[in-house]
């Protein structure tokens, strides 16, 4: 197992790390509460070239790898959750399914413009009926000679109000089950399109999660992304590289919970003494830092055998299933070691508390992972 | 417009401490960075060059690790960095340093085939804090200086300069060559890009020594060119034997306070 932690990671760390700091975390409490989406420091991450990490110069990308990108949303994320999905749901899911399926002219038309921040990007697969099981799909996709015409609604889409661009699944033939399922390429001000509910979630509050409406949705016949019923298959494949950005932000709020709570417990007294001077505080603690590196390790692993182009699904599902876990184990020790104090808003550690927990559900529940796993294993 | 940045690598202060027992600083251990007012600097001639065109060198005295500070220069928008590195400066103070870097500065122009309308510093270093050597270097070279600069236009051949002062600020015009020390600016220096990272990452700093700058005398340089002696460096003691009054009415308290300050021949 080689990680490939070059000087050049740790630069853009460095770089990000300063970022984080100074932009991200001062503005991390203040959205949470108002529900604004942080165009600013998206268009910023945008100049730095973070919105197109992992992605050829030829498209506009920044060059760099997968575990690149994986630690930019690591750093965002210890500061602020919804700064990084941001970052991970536009990178992973739509960027890169445009990338690995995506016709030569789909690419020049979308990847330079995603990867430089002029557009943002986001991926609809979830419906009403269609969660977990997500082959129920009942948007459709009609071909209507020159053209597709979209039905339908997704849910829960991160970035959906603020992104330009969707990576859309439909059903393009019901009798074929999930072989009848296609990808989309949709621009926000197609004709029939539109932003519906908007949702006001527990945590990752500014990431504007929203329905998408389809009615008599026209998407140009090129739009169509790979091959007619591959869609599915396309979708599964780019959760797959979704869940290590997404065990990544979980490690960033476990890590960020951590920094945070040692930092209160060195300076909170009780009984004449530091919080930090008492055994239940050291052993808590320690337990969750191992526990936080034990989880790196496994997303590291992760986002390296992306790079190696390995086959990495249950590599994935372990880091994420793993990586949420702990984050939300991790973030409800953390208050707990706060007392009253946690349970307010003067402290970020109920925020982090709220963020976390949405990482053992979106882009497959912990459940989901178990299934991936068990089936690598031969366990069916 | 061709620009001069003069920059130095310092310690993180924010990092550093200092120890109990011989009140020095614990260098160890704690990440160098560069000097938070040189960035300003950088950034302030950086918007001129990308406004006027040009070519914007950075110049740094030290160890062989400013380098690294050099390249972070680089990656925000300095075309070219020089590091300036030789036994025989070690120990200088600001006058010897200011010297070198003076020297330097003629010897790249040399080098480089121009000639530079600016030369830029921070207004101080935040390790030494001296603010001595932007205004050194000035007299060194024989040029206008203006120093505290919160803003630089440039206007036919000429600057303008926004100086600050406690109350507000003065607007004062040089013509060109000069040098400009910069304090915090209203507005924070870029971030790098992934891009300008891995392709400052690539690039050959020079090291310039004393053979590289013909002109130098070496007995300004170094040690032997300093004149400054440092007799002591310690941390203030903090005393806590002041008098406090407690449980007395206003009146009476301030009366207290006047006789005691009387007796101590404070008034």
């Amino acid at each position: 197992m080689d990680f490939k932690q070059d000087e050049i990671h740790q630069d853009i760390l460095d770089m990000v790390h300063e970022f984080a700091v100074n932009d991200v975390k001062p503005l991390a409490a203040t959205i949470d509460q108002t529900e604004e989406f942080p165009m600013d420091n998206v268009k910023q991450m945008a100049e730095m070239g973070l919105l197109g990490i992992p992605f050829p110069e030829e498209y506009g990308g920044s060059g760099m790898d997968t575990l690149a990108y994986i630690q930019t949303v690591e750093e965002l994320s210890k500061y602020c959750a919804t700064t990084g999905v941001i970052v991970s749901a536009h990178t992973s899911l739509c960027c890169t399914p445009i990338y690995q399926f995506g016709s030569e002219e789909q690419k020049k038309k979308y990847l330079p413009k995603l990867c430089s921040g002029e557009w943002l990007g986001a991926f609809a697969l979830t419906e009403p009926n269609a969660g977990t099981d997500a082959s129920g799909q009942q948007t459709v996709a009609v071909d209507a000679g020159d053209h597709w015409v979209l039905n339908g609604s997704k849910i829960f889409i991160t970035n959906a109000g603020a992104a330009d661009v969707f990576f859309v699944l439909a059903m393009t033939d019901k009798s074929q089950g999930t072989k009848g399922i296609s990808a989309f390429i949709v621009e926000k001000g197609y004709q029939g399109f539109s932003i519906g509910k908007h949702e006001d979630k527990m945590g990752i509050r500014a990431s504007s999660t929203c329905e998408l409406v389809f009615e008599d949705c026209i998407v140009p016949k090129e739009n169509l992304v790979g091959e007619l019923g591959k869609g599915f298959k396309y979708a599964m494949m780019t959760l797959d590289g979704g869940r290590v950005g997404i065990a990544a932000q979980a490690l960033g709020i476990a890590e960020g919970a951590i920094e945070e709570t040692v930092k209160y417990v060195q300076e909170r007294k009780q009984f004449g003494r530091r919080l930090s001077q008492f055994q239940n505080t050291q052993f808590e603690l320690a337990q969750m830092k191992a526990n936080t590196e034990a989880a790196k390790l496994l997303v590291y692993q992760a986002a390296c055998a992306k790079d190696d182009h390995e086959n990495f699904s249950h590599k994935a599902a372990m880091a994420k299933l793993v990586a949420s876990r702990n984050a939300s184990d991790v973030t409800r020790r953390c208050l707990q070691l706060y007392g009253g104090y946690g349970y307010t808003k003067d402290y970020p550690i109920e925020r982090m508390m709220r963020d976390a927990k949405i990482t053992e559900i979106y882009e497959g529940t912990s459940e989901v992972q178990m299934m991936v796993i068990s089936g690598w294993m031969g366990v069916k | 417009m061709n620009i001069c940045v003069c920059m130095k690598q310092v310690p993180d202060t924010n990092e550093i401490k200092v120890d109990p027992e011989t009140h020095t600083l614990i260098r160890k251990g704690v990440p160098s960075i560069v000097n938070p007012f040189d960035t300003y600097a950088q950034e302030v001639g950086v918007r001129l060059k990308e406004a006027s065109g040009g070519k914007l060198i950075v110049i740094s005295m030290g160890p062989e690790q400013a380098k690294e500070a050099i390249k972070s220069c680089l990656a925000v928008g300095a075309d070219g960095g020089y590091l300036i590195s030789s036994r025989n400066f070690g120990g200088s103070d600001t006058l010897a340093t200011s010297y070198i870097l003076s020297e330097a500065i003629k010897a790249i122009e040399e080098k480089e085939g121009l000639k530079f309308d600016l030369i830029l510093c921070g207004k101080q270093a935040t390790d030494g804090d001296t603010a001595q050597v932007g205004p050194e270097i000035a007299e060194h070279l024989g040029l206008p200086q203006i120093t505290y600069a919160l803003d630089i236009l440039e206007k036919d051949g000429e600057i303008q300069v926004k100086r600050e002062y406690d109350a507000g600020y003065d607007m004062i015009s040089t013509t060109l060559p000069a040098v400009v020390t910069v304090v915090k600016l209203p507005y924070e220096p870029r971030y790098p890009t992934i891009k300008s990272k891995m392709a400052a990452k690539k690039k050959e700093i020079p090291v310039l020594t004393e053979e590289d700058i013909p002109a130098i005398d070496l007995a300004f340089c170094g040690l032997k060119g300093s004149p400054t002696r440092v007799k002591k460096t310690y941390t203030p003691v903090r005393e806590k034997n002041g008098v406090k009054l407690t449980g007395m009415e206003a009146a009476d308290a301030a009366n207290e306070v006047v006789k005691l300050m009387e007796e101590a021949k404070l008034l």
